[in-house]
């Protein structure tokens, strides 16, 4: 067994705000060997970013303390340490990376000199030799040509080359330990799968110690040693990570695999957490999850659990206690969630069509000089050709900057396109204008990506929903209006009294769930949904995916459902369309094109999504490089400058469409004279 | 960047001209050149020669726009919008209505505006960042509270009070600099000590907590836990990181005034009576003199939107997150 | 009715009251309409927890509550001072009114204030004279009883008249001031009482907890704080009320006018100044800022242009000259005003006008880069989906969530406003030479500097008033920032993801 380098023993931390203080992190315990990768896993809010900043002592002052316990890095207490002594430890044993490399690099620093800070204060480096070991630090990260990078800033690096940066930075003070902290979180996969292997690459070879804080089950597979599970500030269960991805011990846990969606699961309802995470501000005397576990009887409610150290782990659960578990009344074992299931895939959609878009484009103009002339354009779409069937799902995947949320919003004429048709039922609607465009907007209908940001925050949920029939005039009764958004927030599982309170008494999923409301409002034939499950937590999410399944299933709508996420288009999605680049290289059935990829860019974008379970760790196609500009995309098939199987063609003109069997479009030199 | 620059004169022009047209309604369409000779020559028994006699020796006699009196070219440019309006176009003032040469008065006048303006601008902005550094350094703490407390207080107390007091406390009590005047050369910097120092005084309370809100913000950025988490002393963090990004915003607030220095302060010229662009704006204001006004209000205009501009190219210099391609 | 009226007041006060011509000025229109907004706001707002929220935090500040006790104040003396009127020349007598006949009024214009402050208006001494002086400041040629002509300094005509000799002034100044700071103390104990028993009252708490809770400071607002500064408010007007009839306590002017009288009428000038110059542009600069942002094109670029151009004129110039042609206009059109007070007053409105386009430009340009943040926000874009109108988008979606940005600069102008009106009338372009201002009163007292021993009273009354409400002012903007801004509440309540 190797030396412990880390433990953390009862760690408190108290958050002090406005309406009061909270302990977001309770009584936390666990070690980290070295060499060793241990994940801290969790959802938003559960402290487990805390935990970090506690163990750096970089609380922010003066809201955050540390109100007990101990951090032990090789025996010594840091909490102990006057703050001279604790600066040798941050950067030089302990370094952080944070989520987002977008703000975490200082704008007018260049990025070598940041890196240099590090050699100089602990490397005790200077001039020359400060620099090539920045460089060399640029190299180990995979920046290519490191010379120019050197001064170059951080606004100038795409966001997977910013955290290169950080990591760079990060190593140069050669630490024991590595924290990072959702460290992928604010990447694409694939450029989160470059980052995954490059850290775990250089703890291997640095033997280096690694904190990984996450809430995305799927890293934690890929990179994890050991895992701990947190929940409402506490650690509820710890394990190796064969053993956990085996057999996850904790209630909490055992959901959190089952309400991932995934393409197996289609046939049936997603597992779900009823309810929300408890506010931490008020003292808890029972088990934190018990009002969320179906497994929890009478002393759940009643006693708080204890700590049960099993071998390498231990789970907090009165599960796991003898004596109170064998008070556990029998029938409540059986207790399965009640919900309707989908016994069998449902039949294939009643057919008929309902959109058809066809050649889509949207470009921006890009003004320069003296006078403002349009030099160029950003090809943010161009020339998409989907069709949505009535009562199906079609899914549009694609990497940010791809042009994905641009074509949502063209099919909405939120943007005015540029050229192309958006038909519905037989209505071009980029010919309509002013009232006629405004007659037809009750058909469709959009559902965004962030909950915090789509409602006005000034108007109550019940004006809210509202809105759309009042402009729309399809109910002009007040009190059938008012009959109306009850039985809207209803049906997406709200309490009618929600009704006449503000968004922000909601939590994510809820305000989730009144923006479908809203869009149902109107009564809609389409829904657009941008990414609304990705700002979610996993548990939040199934809810939200079984909903929006069930809407479909009792309404008939249809949806085009824009995401990054492939394991929620499996879930959810008929039909699915692949985009790089502002146009659409490859579409087809869900299973077809998930089980049988067959563009490269397909093949790279599903290996790179970390697999769930106690191997995560198999072979990746590795994408060089970043997405290129969509002002200048590069000539011939735009795939090619990342391509692992380009061929000179793909260089010189852009690929046809080819059919393969079963309706399977892709755009590829591969297939076509094949 | 010479294109950007070109770009950016050019969209001047259709202000100036639009201040141009706003001063020449205000100062000739309001109120007629009539009213204004009769204003000047006292409200009571005037006779309209006395009337047409003021006006002719000004200039104002003649028509607003358009001069059906003459020919071609002439009907346009012997009117008063020509030579009172559009000749500010080529900086020419032309002569106040006390006969004086405005060009001339101006010129005379800068160099001392600009010896009392450029050390209150300097030392102002010195005395105002360290302050606010001081508070930075120490927040969260009885410190920062009782000097933002403290600051509070100075910028609620009037400019007048500072003047006044000064003059009463260091000039007749103490005695230690004269209470007003001006001399040239070095002997200047006697009548100089006393306006910079209330100045800057007056101006540490609403700068240097405006600086310390500044540094506050860059202070609670993600970038800067950043460089804690490296390791680097609380000076270091402040002086390398936060100061820098937050010395952006000031610096281009300064260059914004950078030309208007050149007219000076109005209030603290003329209680120290020097003979600055100020008090000879007070006092044409005070005297009503409109075409010193008029001359003023172009030029002040015009230097504001230089200091605009220089704002844009300064943005460019500073701040690596602005480039122009 | 009528009768109760006269009863409780008696039928002479009655009588006077009716013979009364009330004179609404354009300022008075706009602070009635202002306090009436107010009114409209606070009962819209008190039934809103969002909107109730930060005020609680703006007055749970110790700071910021005692500034509004102070505010207050100010704000009172303003309102009294709103209500304005002519007398009738000739009082009715106890004659019976039988016939109508044609009532002329003086042309001087009254306020309530006024009214209040009669003895203090109408004690006009011959020239300067210092605090609670007994004699005159300037030495005048005297005729003894004995026929005898000496130069000294004269007795006052009313400041401290009551005395028999002048050498009891101390004796008497002191006795009065403990008599009145006692007075005080007894009515402020009265309030306090009657306040506490109204929080048992509104909390269902008996008398003596809800005391113990005010006295240790254990209540949500600060009470402790509002009735310790409103004991100091209490005290020093029955100290007033008890010496100013007596004795000039802030001496008398160059004309001999009392300077208690003159600070306290500066108070409406100043808290009008400071209200209704960023209210009189606001809907301008709301309408505007919005719709560039909101429009953009060829929208933003006219109003860009129109506020860039307004802001390029340094803003003391343009005042000037504004209001130098205001004043040309006034002179030569002297028909068009009825009363000298109409006349101040158009010149203080036409002020504040012109101050308001020199300030209206920044919340112009503030509210414009905020509304094309909120242009591409998800729920404007909802509205845009459901094809709302677009001036229904601004004032239903725009409008509200730009409101804390408005608040919080008419809140941060004010005490700006409050000191640039001294500067103005230093400048000689502020309010009317007739209208009693704080700047007024410093621009007649600075000529006066040279003088030996100097004449200091004037201008240390106004810097002292102009300095509490600026103060008062000042700290409670910061709490309003504080608890409205959305980056310093955040700031304010660090949560973690």
């Amino acid at each position: 067994m190797a030396e412990t380098l880390l433990s953390v023993r009862h760690l408190c931390t108290r958050f002090e705000t406005e309406r009061g203080g909270f302990l977001a992190v309770d009584d936390v315990s666990f070690d980290i060997q070295r060499g060793e990768t241990f994940a801290l896993l969790g959802e938003s809010g559960c402290g487990k970013s805390v935990t970090s900043l506690s163990i750096m002592r970089l609380l922010p002052e003066p809201a955050g303390r540390i109100v007990g316990g101990q951090v032990l890095l090789d025996g010594v207490d840091l909490l102990g340490l006057p703050e001279l002594a604790m600066r040798r430890v941050r950067g030089n044993r302990i370094a952080m990376i944070f989520q987002e490399p977008m703000t975490s690099l200082n704008p007018v620093l260049s990025v070598g000199d940041q890196i240099a800070e590090v050699v100089i204060l602990h490397r005790r480096l200077r001039g020359r030799a400060a620099r090539s070991a920045v460089l060399e630090l640029l190299e180990a990260v995979g920046i290519p040509d490191p010379e120019r990078r050197y001064g170059e800033f951080p606004h100038q690096l795409s966001g997977g080359m910013k955290q290169r940066v950080m990591i760079a930075m990060a190593l140069a003070g050669e630490p024991d330990l590595l924290i990072a902290d959702e460290p992928t979180t604010a990447l694409d996969v694939t450029i989160q799968a470059q980052v995954l292997d490059l850290l775990a690459e250089l703890q291997r070879w640095r033997d280096m110690a690694m904190l990984l804080i996450t809430h995305d089950l799927g890293v934690v597979a890929g990179m994890a040693d050991r895992v701990a599970v947190m929940y409402a500030g506490q650690i509820v269960e710890q394990a190796p990570r064969r053993s956990f991805f085996a057999e996850p011990r904790h209630p909490y846990s055992r959901k959190l695999f089952q309400s991932l969606p995934d393409m197996h699961k289609r046939d049936r309802p997603l597992t779900v957490i009823p309810g929300t995470v408890p506010a931490l501000d008020r003292p808890f005397r029972a088990c934190r999850f018990a009002e969320r576990c179906e497994l929890a009887w009478q002393d759940c409610r009643e006693q708080a659990p204890q700590w049960h150290a099993e071998g390498d782990g231990g789970v907090r659960c009165h599960l796991y206690d003898r004596l109170l578990s064998s008070r556990r009344p029998l029938h409540a074992a059986a207790a399965q969630p009640v919900t309707s299931e989908y016994t069998q895939r449902e039949a294939p959609p009643a057919g008929g069509r309902l959109l058809e878009v066809e050649e889509l484009k949207v470009h921006f103009p890009i003004q320069k000089g003296l006078f403002k002339r349009t030099v160029g354009h950003v090809h943010a779409v161009d020339g998409v050709s989907l069709r949505i069937d009535k009562g199906a799902t079609v899914a549009l995947v694609g990497e940010s900057g791809c042009g994905k949320t641009t074509f949502g919003k063209a099919i909405l004429q939120l943007i005015r396109p540029t050229a192309g048709r958006v038909v519905l039922e037989g209505t071009d609607l980029t010919r309509l204008r002013g009232e006629a465009l405004r007659r037809r907007r009750s058909d469709f209908q959009i559902i965004f990506q962030d909950p915090f940001s789509s409602m006005n925050p000034r108007m109550r949920v019940e004006e809210i929903i509202q809105e759309g029939m009042v402009t729309l005039g399809l109910e002009r009764d007040p009190q059938r209006r008012a009959q109306r958004v009850a039985e809207l927030l209803q049906q997406v599982g709200l309490p009618v009294e929600a009704r006449a309170r503000y968004p922000h008494e909601f939590s994510g999923g809820q305000r989730q769930r009144i923006c479908i409301a809203r869009a149902l409002a109107v009564r809609p034939k389409l829904l657009v949904c941008d990414e609304p499950t990705s700002a979610l937590d996993i548990s939040v999410q199934a809810q939200i995916l079984n909903l929006l399944k069930d809407l479909q299933r009792e309404l008939g709508l249809s949806y085009l459902f824009i995401t990054h996420n492939l394991s929620v288009v499996g879930y959810l999605a008929d039909q699915v369309a692949v985009m790089y680049l502002g146009r659409i290289v490859e579409h087809g059935r869900v299973a077809e094109v998930l089980n049988r990829p067959a563009h490269p860019y397909t093949e790279a974008l599903l290996s790179a999504v970390p697999a769930v379970d106690a191997d995560g760790r198999r072979e990746v196609i590795r994408l060089e490089g970043d997405l290129p500009s969509p002002a200048a995309p590069p000539a011939g098939c735009h795939f090619h400058t990342r391509c692992p199987r380009a061929m000179p063609v793909c260089r010189e003109r852009y690929p046809p469409v080819t059919e393969l069997a079963g309706g399977h479009r892709v755009r590829c030199f591969l297939y076509g004279e094949g | 960047m010479l294109a950007y620059i070109v770009r950016r004169l050019l969209y001047a022009v259709p202000i100036l001209i639009g201040i141009n047209l706003i001063t020449f309604v205000l100062f000739f369409v309001v109120n007629t050149p009539d009213d204004m000779a009769r204003m000047h020559l006292g409200m009571k028994h005037v006779t309209p020669e006395a009337i047409a006699e003021w006006k002719a020796a000004r200039g104002y006699d003649k028509p607003l726009l358009y001069n059906e009196a003459r020919d071609g070219l002439q009907r346009f440019t012997d009117t008063i919008f020509f030579e009172k309006s559009v000749r500010l176009f080529a900086f020419q003032f032309g002569r106040s209505d006390a006969g004086r040469d405005i060009g001339y008065d101006i010129y005379q006048r800068m160099w001392p505006s600009l010896a009392i303006a450029v050390p209150v601008l300097v030392f102002g902005l010195l005395a105002n960042i360290t302050a606010a550094l001081l508070l930075v350094f120490f927040r969260a703490t009885y410190v920062d509270t009782l000097g933002v407390v403290l600051l509070v207080i100075m910028m609620s107390v009037s400019s007048l009070f500072y003047i006044i007091a000064g003059q009463y406390v260091i000039g007749k009590l103490l005695h230690l600099v004269p209470i007003s005047g001006y001399d040239g050369g070095w002997n200047a910097l006697k009548f100089i000590v006393l306006p910079v120092c209330i100045a800057v005084l007056y101006g540490l309370g609403s700068g240097a907590r405006w600086y310390r809100t500044l540094f506050l913000e860059e202070a609670g950025k993600d970038y800067v836990r950043t460089a804690r988490a490296k390791g680097l002393s609380e000076r270091v963090v402040l002086f390398r990181h936060v100061l820098r990004n937050a010395l952006i915003p000031i610096l281009t607030g300064v260059v914004v005034i950078l030309p208007l220095l050149f007219m000076g302060s109005l209030v603290l010229e003329s209680f120290f009576g020097i003979p600055g662009l100020g008090s000879y704006t007070i006092d044409a204001i005070r005297a009503q003199d409109f075409a010193i006004v008029r001359a003023m209000v172009f030029l002040g205009s015009v230097l504001y939107i230089l200091g605009l501009l220089l704002t844009d190219i300064s943005y460019t210099l500073v701040d690596p997150r602005v480039r122009i391609s | 009715m009528t009768t109760v009226l006269e009863e409780i007041v008696g039928p002479d006060t009655l009588a006077y009251w009716r013979g009364l011509k009330p004179v609404l000025l354009w300022t008075d229109v706009l602070v009635f309409l202002l306090v009436g907004v107010l009114v409209i706001c606070i009962w819209y707002a008190r039934r809103r927890e969002h909107l109730r929220a930060p005020w609680r935090q703006v007055f749970a500040r110790p700071l910021a509550m005692a500034a509004a006790v102070v505010m207050s104040c100010f704000v009172v003396v303003g309102l009294l001072d709103s209500v304005h009127f002519r007398e009738p020349l000739q009082p009715q007598g106890g004659q019976d009114g039988g016939q109508q006949q044609e009532v002329f009024h003086a042309v001087e214009v009254l306020s309530l204030l006024d009214l209040l402050l009669r003895p203090l208006k109408e004690q006009v001494e011959k020239t300067y004279s210092a605090p609670f002086a007994t004699h005159l400041y300037a030495k005048e040629t005297l005729e003894l009883p004995d026929g005898t002509r000496v130069r000294d300094y004269p007795r006052l005509v009313y400041g401290g008249a009551h005395l028999e000799d002048p050498s009891e002034r101390t004796a008497d100044v002191l006795q009065r001031s403990l008599a009145g700071l006692a007075t005080g103390l007894g009515w402020w104990l009265l309030f306090a009482l009657l306040w506490v028993a109204l929080l048992a009252y509104r909390h269902h708490r008996p008398f003596g907890s809800q005391l113990r809770q005010v006295l240790a400071g254990r209540t949500v607002l600060p009470w402790r704080v509002m009735l310790g500064v409103l004991a100091l408010v209490f005290m020093a007007v029955a100290w007033a009320v008890e010496l100013a009839p007596l004795y000039h306590i802030f001496g008398t002017d160059k004309v001999g006018q009392d300077v208690f009288y003159q600070t306290l009428k500066s108070v409406r000038t100043a808290l009008v100044i400071g209200t209704l110059t960023t209210l009189v542009m606001l809907p301008f600069a709301v309408l505007l800022g919005l719709m560039a942002g909101y429009f953009r094109g060829w929208v933003d670029d006219v109003i860009q242009y129109l506020y860039t151009t307004l802001n390029s004129i340094p803003g003391v110039l343009l005042i000037a000259s504004a209001v130098l042609m205001l004043q040309v206009y006034i002179d030569t059109h002297p028909e068009m005003f009825e009363t000298a007070a109409e006349r101040a007053d158009m010149r203080l409105l036409f002020l504040c006008i012109i101050l308001g386009v020199t300030s209206w430009t920044t919340l112009c340009r503030l509210l414009r880069g905020e509304a094309l943040k909120l242009h591409g926000v998800d729920y404007v874009q909802a509205a845009v989906a459901f094809g709302v109108p677009h001036f229904r988008i601004l004032s239903r979606h725009l409008l509200p969530n730009v409101m804390h940005i408005v608040l919080i600069t008419v809140v941060l102008d004010f005490s700006g406003l409050v000191l640039a009106e001294a500067i103005l009338s230093y400048v000689g372009v502020g309010v009317d030479p007739s209208m009693h201002s704080w700047g007024n009163m410093i621009n007649g007292a600075r000529l006066e500097m040279a003088r030996e021993p100097m004449v200091w009273w004037s201008l240390l009354a106004a810097f002292v008033f102009m300095f509490l409400l600026v103060l008062a002012a000042n700290l409670l903007a910061d709490a309003v920032r504080d608890a409205f801004d959305p980056r310093t509440r955040d700031a304010a309540a660090g949560r973690e993801s």
